[in-house]
């Protein structure tokens, strides 16, 4: 047996068939996940850190403490360690373009009377979706002179809220999806780090919300946009979360999905404009 | 099909610039200096020109100066390469005519997703 070989069933001998599909029932369950058996070794390289965190032996122990504890607590920081958090600024360009050029214009005619936006970015993951939104309305410029826009970024995962508000990307991140003049004008250099700037940092508030709860709280909005997070759920939950998504929006309302997403029967597409739904 | 010259005094960052930008459609040529480029683009401009910083006898900053000033000098679309990553730098380079700046290491997506945000499409 290679070293390769004997890694693989090393890693293998802690997380077994039946360990995956409990697993698998457990995250559907709590956060609407749905794990494909090809996630398999992702999984077990995102778990076998988690274990030792929690200052235990290995997979074996970990899938032990998740049957017999089932703790909230634990299922959330295994929910979290495994959930796609990766994204781009400006992902789907012809989704941002429709934003910019159907959407926000839209919003500023029917809104004129109360100068008021308020967005929703559902599973911003590590923050590029919010702060693209956000780069997006301070490039609108005097058309929003006076107005008030608030954008309310969430995700179940704690360490990428974290990473969000802290809106410090790495030299990498930073050119993935945005180009240099944006870089230039609404990004700090920090140390070899690059930090959106304080006055589009102060535009989005972060919260840590499941989708699998009722969002109702929020409040309304003008736009959701939840993209590239719903194809990763359970069907049946994925229409839940898009009939829950549908009474927070105003008939004059868009919810944006990633590009090729389909949004149900509650939501029409909107011609011209891929990506962009209005309320059926 | 657009062409693209690779300007880089590495014989490597060269070749691995030369694969990501076959394959996303350009003919690609080479010059090992901003002095090579300048009479590379003399003979046949470019519709683009990936351009590092510093290399031996004329530095890029200074071959996008003197390109843009070159009759036709303005229509090729200037991506800077580069390990200079200095917001002070990157603001030089604008000035002198780039239309996008990639920080190294780069891979294939962020060559893509620059030469499309420099209006290029292959």
């Amino acid at each position: 047996m290679s070293p390769a070989d004997a890694a693989v069933v090393g890693t293998r001998v802690g997380m077994t068939d039946e360990d995956f599909r409990m697993l698998a029932g457990l995250l559907r369950e709590r956060v609407g996940l749905v794990l494909g058996v090809d996630k398999t070794r992702l999984v077990e390289s995102r778990l076998v850190p988690l274990a030792r965190r929690q200052g235990l032996e290995g997979l074996g122990d970990l899938f032990r403490a998740l049957r017999q504890r089932r703790e909230d607590r634990l299922v959330n920081d295994v929910a979290e360690a495994v959930a796609p958090t990766d994204s781009a600024f400006f992902r789907d360009p012809e989704v941002w373009e429709a934003l910019r050029t159907k959407v926000l214009p839209d919003l500023l005619v029917a809104r004129a009377g109360t100068k008021r936006l308020r967005f929703w970015s559902a599973g911003c993951a590590a923050g590029q979706e919010p702060y693209s939104l956000a780069m997006l309305l301070a490039e609108a410029g005097q058309a929003l002179a006076g107005w008030r826009a608030e954008i309310v970024a969430t995700d179940l995962c704690r360490d990428v809220l974290e990473k969000a508000r802290s809106g410090l990307y790495s030299q990498f991140e930073v050119q993935r999806g945005l180009p240099i003049r944006a870089l230039m004008r609404h990004f700090v250099k920090v140390g070899e780090m690059w930090q959106v700037a304080s006055a589009l940092r102060g535009m989005v508030r972060f919260e840590r919300v499941n989708l699998v709860d009722d969002p109702a709280r929020l409040g309304a909005f003008d736009a959701v946009l939840c993209r590239n997070v719903l194809g990763a759920f359970d069907p049946q939950l994925r229409d839940a979360v898009l009939e829950r998504l549908a009474r927070l929006l105003p008939a004059d309302g868009y919810l944006v999905l990633g590009a090729g997403e389909a949004a149900g029967t509650r939501f029409r597409s909107v011609d011209g404009a891929p990506g962009v739904f209005a309320p059926a | 099909m657009k062409t693209c010259l690779v300007v880089d005094d590495s014989r490597v960052i060269r070749l691995v610039a030369r694969r990501i930008l076959e394959d996303l459609g350009y003919a690609v040529s080479e010059a090992e200096n901003g002095e090579q480029a300048l009479a590379r683009c003399s003979a046949a401009m470019p519709d683009a020109v990936l351009m590092d910083w510093n290399m031996p006898v004329l530095s890029g900053l200074e071959a996008v100066k003197r390109l843009r000033a070159m009759p036709g000098g303005d229509r090729p679309v200037v991506v800077f390469c580069t390990t200079e990553n200095d917001p002070a730098q990157i603001a030089q380079a604008i000035e002198a005519g780039a239309n996008e700046y990639i920080m190294k290491p780069f891979d294939g997506e962020i060559m893509r997703s620059k030469f499309l945000h420099a209006g290029l499409r292959p």
